[in-house]
């Protein structure tokens, strides 16, 4: 009888947190959106493997540049996530610091995606292994650049004082698409840039 | 216990309430404010802006309907093309164009989105909630799936559709082979599809994990939403192939990317492996919906609750599980290795199991209950024969070296239609005909109704078992003629006249549809005294579904008390529930055992779905025509509307409130 009591003590309102609509609606994007880069990643492991080719044909991928790239996303998600602290402690204020940092180190990471880009000698329609380096990084920059507009937006909501330490399911929402951009990067990484040098032995 | 001043309070929510428990009378004054909340605004205004899931599923329901009739006129002209040998009816160009827009308006456009349309429009019913967890992205899954629809057959009219089969294989519809817009409007149509279908399973995945009535366990869940969601969480993990399959496709082909290129190191059996890694749980997805809705419809007819509820649902999953093992088994004349072949071959014959698992509990629930012979029992009895038909067909061609002989042949063609006909469009006719009056308030007429069953069963086994034999003959699928001697004549010209007669069948059921809508007989809230939940409100149902939240106590609400050896002590609440009115709310429960765990705000009716669908599917267009700059500024729009879209409101709760948490809520409903 027990399970159809009414329920007595008070049941939150509206959009709250973990129990919102959103937040699981979310979950499933990143479920589906994860799928998609485990095809892209099959794709490159299953063409790499049935080539008769070098493996990349250009020689081995340099990994400074790209190394400090990925310290540099994995920064800005640390950064938000402290401004999503912050918040739920109470402090707004503060917590758009953290957000404006994340904001600051996502773009330096484009930007220099976008130069590695430039100093390659191939394109996407050079030969395979171009087509899969634009096109693999170019799908994780897209949601990289996504992912900052989301930024931008919950940084603005932030500002104008739409959340408190109660209310800001946005920003749990926002953030947990943040870090599995910055996550899906080191597969991607690890694929394009680490997996070849294991090939090679 | 009243609800006094309730919307008064829809500006500002508290942070947390106790939900009151009342009864909202039929006609009172409190039934009146609540149909007020949630009535979508008349005229244009409204249709744009709906977002009442029980509109959309309709509009779905009917989209796919015209679907299927276009994808039907197509197969006709096939049909006559082929009742003799050597016809000049259609040239071979023309022949292929349709053959493909057949397989792919069928495939996609009518299998899956029919199913969205029931499930859409029932699942709030069945789970007893006031509407779907996301209407606004329910909204768009439908207005994307209606564009993508029109995006597929933009070409049509040009003589340039589609022309490479449903599973467009490379290198022919490849850069090369294929110079025209046709497999481009086929490519980002279909990448387009995958974003409607890929939101609408967000919504049914998370429906059901938080949308159910109090105590609606998870072992009370009826099976169609089971179906719907071991379909939706697929979707989630296949769609993506296949999008990605088809946007690499249109990146060789536009941007002279290399993916499938044989002569620069690309694979063309790449294609292969990312279509069927989609395409084999696709073909559980455009069933396992539709298996459930005889699951739950047929214990109906059968004045029994179905036999073995658990051992269907598992069923329903296990299929699922093993449909993602099984893909090779469309490669076998590929050249793979025989150990993979071996493997596949297996798991496929498998799967075969929790199939059987599932009819034979259809057969039992029939052989022990005390049938009632309606139509819509006659649609799903002829769906289980059908079913077996299809299901031998199968295991048969999951035999690697007999699929060495069938493959290609139109013994494919037999069995997927068996499949295709009888798990899919059998169960939807029947699963109108036992939904119609809920829908409508009107039934429809059982004259024609038994007059349709029989002309399609009739007509689609004159038609399609030939099909088998004219695959054992060894005539080849996709040929748009064929030579005489070859002892095909008989059974092509058997074929074609089937298909006829089965094409009348569905014409007598559109025409019983027609006629009823505005001439059938009244339906009460329950005409076939059914024992789930949609049929506890009115016919058709309020905009708010259920004036109360209701309590679920068992798997069939509506017959407890009659089923023997059942516990008496627990029953199911419908007069009186949790009231929930300060604006839209309804019940969010906790995913297992739905205790209830917070009030949900729902948004009201907008534009911003309409938009960002229109936007997005334009984009597309954008691309289509190589016009980077129209396809920037549709990508802006899209973004700006989204923005809006996702904007935190007030009255949905989303943003800070001026209420001091700790005193806001004590009170009742009132002020
Ligand atoms: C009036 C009913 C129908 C008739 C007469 C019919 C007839 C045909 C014919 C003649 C072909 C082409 C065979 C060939 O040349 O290879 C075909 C292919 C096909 N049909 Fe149907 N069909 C009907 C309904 C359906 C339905 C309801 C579905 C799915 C729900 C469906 C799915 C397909 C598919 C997937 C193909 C394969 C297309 C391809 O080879 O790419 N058909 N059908
Ligand atoms: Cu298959």
């Amino acid at each position: 009888m027990s399970e159809t009591a009414p329920v007595v003590t008070p049941l939150p309102v509206g959009s709250a947190g973990k129990l919102s609509g959103g937040w699981w609606g979310v979950i499933a994007l990143i479920v589906t959106e994860a799928s998609l880069f485990g095809y892209l990643l099959f794709t490159y492991f299953y063409l790499a493997a049935q080539t008769g080719q070098d493996w990349p044909p250009t020689g081995l991928p340099g990994l400074l540049i790209p190394g400090i790239n990925t310290i540099i996303l994995l920064a800005s998600s640390a950064a938000f996530w402290a401004g999503e602290r912050r918040i739920r402690q109470g402090g707004t204020r503060s917590s758009i610091f953290g957000f404006i940092a994340a904001i600051a180190l996502g773009s330096a990471f484009v930007a220099i995606q976008l130069l590695e880009w430039k100093n390659k000698t191939f394109s996407i329609n050079s030969d395979l292994y171009g087509s899969l380096y634009f096109t693999i990084t170019g799908f994780h920059l897209c949601h990289v650049i996504i992912g900052l507009g989301v930024l931008l937006l919950l940084l603005a909501w932030t500002m104008m004082g739409y959340f408190d330490h109660k209310r800001h399911v946005a920003i749990t929402i926002g953030g947990v698409y943040w870090h599995f951009v910055d996550v899906v990067w080191l597969f991607v990484f690890s694929a394009l840039y680490l997996s070849p040098y294991l090939q090679r032995g | 216990m009243a609800a006094i001043g309730a919307t008064r309070h829809r500006i500002d929510p508290p942070l947390e309430r106790i939900p009151e428990v009342g009864r909202i009378p039929a006609g009172s004054p409190i039934e009146a404010r609540l149909e007020k909340i949630w009535e979508t605004a008349p005229g244009w205004r409204g249709s744009l802006s709906t977002v009442d899931h029980k509109t959309i599923g309709v509009r779905y329901l009917v989209t796919a309907f015209l679907f299927l009739v276009i994808g039907g006129i197509e197969a006709l002209f096939l049909r006559i093309q082929l009742v003799g040998p050597e016809m000049g009816f259609l040239t071979p160009e023309q022949y292929n164009q349709l053959f493909t827009m057949h397989g792919v308006t069928m495939i996609f456009l009518y299998a899956l989105p029919v199913l969205s349309g029931f499930s859409n429009y029932l699942w709030p019913l069945l789970l007893g909630s006031r509407d779907m967890a996301f209407p606004r992205l329910n909204a768009l899954s439908y207005w994307i799936f209606l564009f993508a629809g029109l995006f597929m057959y933009i070409s049509f009219p040009l003589g340039q559709a589609p022309n490479a089969g449903w599973f467009n294989y490379v290198p022919f519809s490849g850069p090369v082979y294929n110079t025209g817009p046709n497999i481009d409007v086929f490519a980002l149509g279909m990448v387009l599809l995958g974003i409607s279908t890929t939101v609408g399973s967000v919504n049914f995945v998370v429906t059901l994990f938080r949308m159910r009535a109090p105590g609606m366990t998870i072992n009370r869940v009826p099976i169609l939403v089971w179906g719907t969601l071991t379909a939706s969480v697929a979707n989630l993990f296949a769609i993506p192939a296949v999008s990605l399959a088809f946007f690499l496709l249109w990146l060789d082909r536009q941007i002279g990317a290399h993916f499938f290129d044989v002569a620069n190191n690309g694979q063309p059996l790449l294609w292969q492996h990312l279509f069927w890694i989609f395409g084999h749980p696709w073909v559980y997805v455009v069933v396992l919906p539709a298996m459930g809705i005889v699951s739950d419809a047929l214990p109906t007819f059968c004045r029994r609750p179905l036999v073995g509820y658990t051992a269907v649902a598992l069923a329903t999953m296990a299929t699922m599980l093993l449909g993602f093992g099984v893909w090779v088994h469309h490669m076998f004349a590929t050249g793979l290795p025989t150990v993979a072949l071996s493997i596949f071959g297996a798991a496929s014959m498998v799967i075969s199991i929790p199939s059987a698992v599932a009819v034979f509990a259809w057969i039992a629930t029939i052989w022990l209950g005390k049938p009632v012979f309606k139509t819509p029992f006659l649609f799903f009895a002829g769906f289980v024969a059908l079913f077996i038909i299809g299901g031998m067909s199968g295991v048969m061609t999951a035999a690697v070296p007999l699929d060495w002989q069938l493959n290609e042949t139109y013994f494919i063609v037999a069995h997927l239609h068996y499949v295709l006909l009888g798990i899919n469009v059998f169960p939807v006719v029947g699963a109108i005909y036992y939904w119609f009056p809920k829908f409508t308030g009107r039934m429809m007429s059982e004259k024609l109704g038994k007059w349709s069953f029989w002309t399609m069963f009739i007509g689609f086994n004159a038609g399609f078992f030939p099909m088998h034999i004219a695959g054992l003959l060894g005539m080849p699928r996709r040929i748009y003629t064929y030579p005489s001697r070859m002892g095909w004549d008989e059974v092509n010209l058997i074929t074609t006249v089937g298909s006829f007669i089965f094409a009348v069948g569905v014409l007598i059921f559109l025409v019983n549809v027609v006629l009823s809508v505005k001439r059938g007989a009244r339906a009460g809230a329950n005409p076939w005294d059914a024992p789930t939940l949609e049929w506890a409100v009115s016919s058709p149902p309020p905009a708010y579904n259920f004036a109360t939240i209701p309590t679920i106590a068992s798997r069939h609400p509506l017959w407890e008390g009659r089923i023997e050896g059942e516990e008496e002590h627990s029953r199911t609440k419908l007069e009186e529930g949790y009231l929930l009115m300060r604006g839209r709310e309804t019940l969010g429960t906790s995913p297992i055992d739905a205790k209830p765990v917070v009030i949900l705000k729902m948004p009201e009716d907008s534009y911003t779905p309409f938009l960002v669908g229109l936007f997005v599917s334009l984009l597309f267009v954008g691309l289509l025509l190589h016009s980077w700059t129209f396809t920037a500024l549709m990508t802006a729009l899209s973004c700006a509307a989204l923005s809006v879209w996702m904007w935190p409101r007030r009255n949905l709760g989303q943003r800070t409130t001026r209420h001091d948490p700790a005193s806001a809520g004590r009170g009742g409903e009132g002020p």
